[in-house]
């Protein structure tokens, strides 16, 4: 099925990439380059994106990546629309270094590269938009605690391993905010080490040692559906809420049980809209990517450039009962 | 009898398993409660049979380190057919994961015994082709607990006198596994291969199909517990019980089966899995940081292992006997 889907698909594009290349040159492309083809997160991401181009108006979304998720695929995709003379690419890469002699062929050309979601070393694009920083995870793991906390209470964290840096830099972060809210009391970290049984373990450990506990946050996709299901299991739901970043279709039975009242990770659509709005402002020249700059992207505000010209989209976007079911599909 | 059981390695290790729990207990009390212990042998029923599963082949002087990847891979099946065809009853489902285990241990079995090839090498390459088999499978994908339905995910967890089903199904295991190793000819055919092949074989033995067999019954457990373990953690993905096979080996270490084949008891295999999980359920209670835990599982490791092999040393034959005691 998925590859006949697949297959669909590649015909689909080719149809379309041919009906563009005999168009007159007018409309201005953007081709969409995902990590590979026929991944729910890379065509929400092109859903996002088509909006944007329905916004803007008299501009093409070219979707395409290759078949799986491997450099050499992305490499032979770029060379093919540089041919095509499309005039920007905003490409999720597999390997941040092996595509960036193809992309710099293609700004040679004349052609806007960006890269967004999986970034490109700097020499290899013009800016980097990434779906969001360190500090607004940090800020948003705690919000989202805090939001069903009105009176305050004990929360715990449940991390991936010790040394995991990701992790251990948005705790720091959340700390940073923690005045912010001075109700709630961060009773403890635990590590889970990404592990199903141990994440599962230890937050039964959490349970016994603090009964009082009001909310469990886990910023790992591991720990956050392991950290729900012991919840569930030891009949804890209504008491402790499971919070954190999670994948919609992995976190869909918890929000259903009512262990996570809500959860967050970045939003596809969003993300594909804010790339394909910043690839157009760069490639119409409407903007430039140096550091500093400031670029709108529509109903997602606008994105400051930082010294390496990467920018963070925006905080991420929380999911809960009312929009699990339009997203447990996409990714 | 009771003299040479309070000298046995088991009565040794029961007594390190007791001190362990009233050590913690002292550091968080309600630790010892029988409703926490019974939740504790709960949490350790996979690990008891996977231990003992792998003692039988380390009884034959194999090893068996594809067993977690044995577990993920049935897991994964089972979890993927139940999300394909929910009205599947879970009895067919449990049937089929204890069939592809025995098969997956067959396999193992096979190498060993028809290619003579060194167990150790037959099964770390099949942990990694049943770790690939499962990513060719799903495609990377997880199966999330919304995607499998209920009876699945209910067997494990459901109460009988007490107990959940999941416990119920280790004490059967353990049951099965004691009369086997020493009421029947196949289970005193493991020891007498492990501890002396060529004699092994003048007996009538065939060491081969003595070892396959081995392979076969750990691979069906393994597969037993692929759907336990992913029925009960209600999500099913690539890396499922990565890195098991070493807490298997570590309690079937801890629990005085001799590496070298041939030495070991089902109790012993028993409680040191018990000690391994008694250990991992200690430690997120006991306030003991997580920097130390990994540090303090592989101490705990390797005393048990010292202890053993003290224990288990032949005292030297004595030829002089000093004045004062002759």
């Amino acid at each position: 099925m998925t590859f006949n889907r697949r297959l669909a698909l590649g015909l689909g594009l080719a149809a379309s990439l041919l009906g563009t290349s005999a168009m007159a040159q007018d409309p201005m492309r953007i081709a969409l380059v995902a990590k590979s083809l026929g991944n729910g997160f890379f065509e929400a991401a092109a859903r996002g994106a088509e909006e944007a181009a329905a916004e803007l108006g008299n501009t093409e979304i070219i979707y395409t990546g290759p078949t799986s998720t491997t450099a050499e695929g992305q490499i032979e995709v770029i060379n093919s629309l540089i041919a095509q003379r499309v005039d920007a690419i905003a490409i999720s890469a597999n390997d941040p270094d092996a595509v960036v002699p193809a992309l710099q062929k293609a700004m040679q050309r004349g052609i806007t590269v960006i890269s967004w979601d999986s970034g490109v070393a700097p020499e290899g694009r013009e800016m980097h938009l990434a779906p969001s920083s360190d500090a607004l995870i940090g800020q948003t793991i705690i919000k989202l605690a805090a939001d069903h906390l009105p009176e305050g209470g004990k929360v715990a964290v449940l991390s991936a391993t010790s040394t995991s840096t990701n992790q251990n830099v948005w705790i720091a972060e959340m700390t940073k905010v923690m005045d912010q809210y001075p109700d709630i009391e961060v009773v403890a970290t635990v590590y889970g080490d990404d592990l199903a049984d141990k994440s599962y373990r230890e937050t039964q450990g959490l349970i016994q040692t603090y009964p009082d506990l009001d909310a469990i946050i886990a910023p790992t996709s591991v720990g956050i559906v392991a950290a729900a299901q012991a919840v569930q299991d030891a009949g804890k739901v209504g008491q402790v809420n499971v919070t954190g970043l999670g994948l919609p279709s992995e976190m869909a039975g918890a929000i259903e049980s009512g262990a996570s009242k809500s959860f967050a990770i970045w939003n596809p659509v969003d993300l594909g809209y804010t790339a394909a709005m910043i690839a157009h402002a760069l490639a119409s020249d409407a903007a430039s990517a140096e550091p500093g700059a400031e670029i709108a992207t529509g109903r997602m505000g606008s994105v400051t450039l930082d010294d390496e010209t990467s920018a963070a989209m925006s905080e991420p976007f929380t999911y809960d009962a009312s929009n699990i079911d339009e997203f447990k599909s996409v990714f | 009898m009771i003299r040479s059981f309070v000298r046995s390695r088991e009565a040794i290790l029961l007594g390190a398993l007791i001190a362990l729990v009233l050590l913690v207990e002292s550091r968080f009390s309600g630790f010892a409660s029988p409703g926490n212990l019974a939740a504790v042998f709960n949490d350790t029923a996979i690990l008891i049979m996977l231990a003992l599963g792998q003692m039988l082949v380390i009884l034959t002087r194999c090893i068996d380190l594809s067993l977690a990847s044995n577990l993920a891979l049935t897991g994964m099946v089972t979890a993927m057919l139940n999300a394909a065809v929910p009205g599947l009853p879970v009895v067919a489902l449990i049937a089929l994961a204890v069939t592809l285990g025995v098969v997956m241990g067959m396999v193992n079995g096979l190498l060993v015994w028809k290619l003579d090839i060194p167990p150790i090498v037959v099964t770390l390459g099949t942990l990694t082709i049943y770790r690939g088999l499962i990513f060719l499978i799903s495609d990377g994908a997880w199966v999330n607990s919304h995607e499998m339905s209920a009876a699945y995910k209910a067997l494990p967890r459901a109460e009988l006198i007490g107990l959940p089903v999941l416990s119920w199904i280790a004490l059967a295991v353990i049951a099965g596994f004691a009369v086997l190793v020493n009421r029947s000819a196949l289970g005193r055919a493991f020891l007498a291969v492990g501890g002396n092949p060529h004699a092994a074989v003048y007996t009538g033995i065939d060491v081969g199909r003595t070892r396959f067999a081995a392979f076969a019954i750990a691979g069906g457990l393994a597969g037993l517990c692929g759907y336990l373990w992913v029925s009960r953690y209600a999500v099913a993905y690539v890396d499922v019980a990565g890195g098991f096979e070493l807490d298997v080996v570590a309690a079937c270490v801890i629990g005085g089966i001799s590496i070298a084949g041939g030495l070991g008891t089902v109790g012993g295999a028993v409680l040191g899995a018990l000690f391994l999980g008694t250990i991992k359920n200690a430690l997120p209670v006991a306030g003991i940081s997580p920097f130390w835990q990994l540090a303090i599982s592989g101490a705990a490791i390797i005393i048990a292992v010292a202890f053993n092999a003290r224990s288990s040393a032949k005292a030297g034959r004595l030829i002089l006997r000093p004045e004062s005691t002759a």
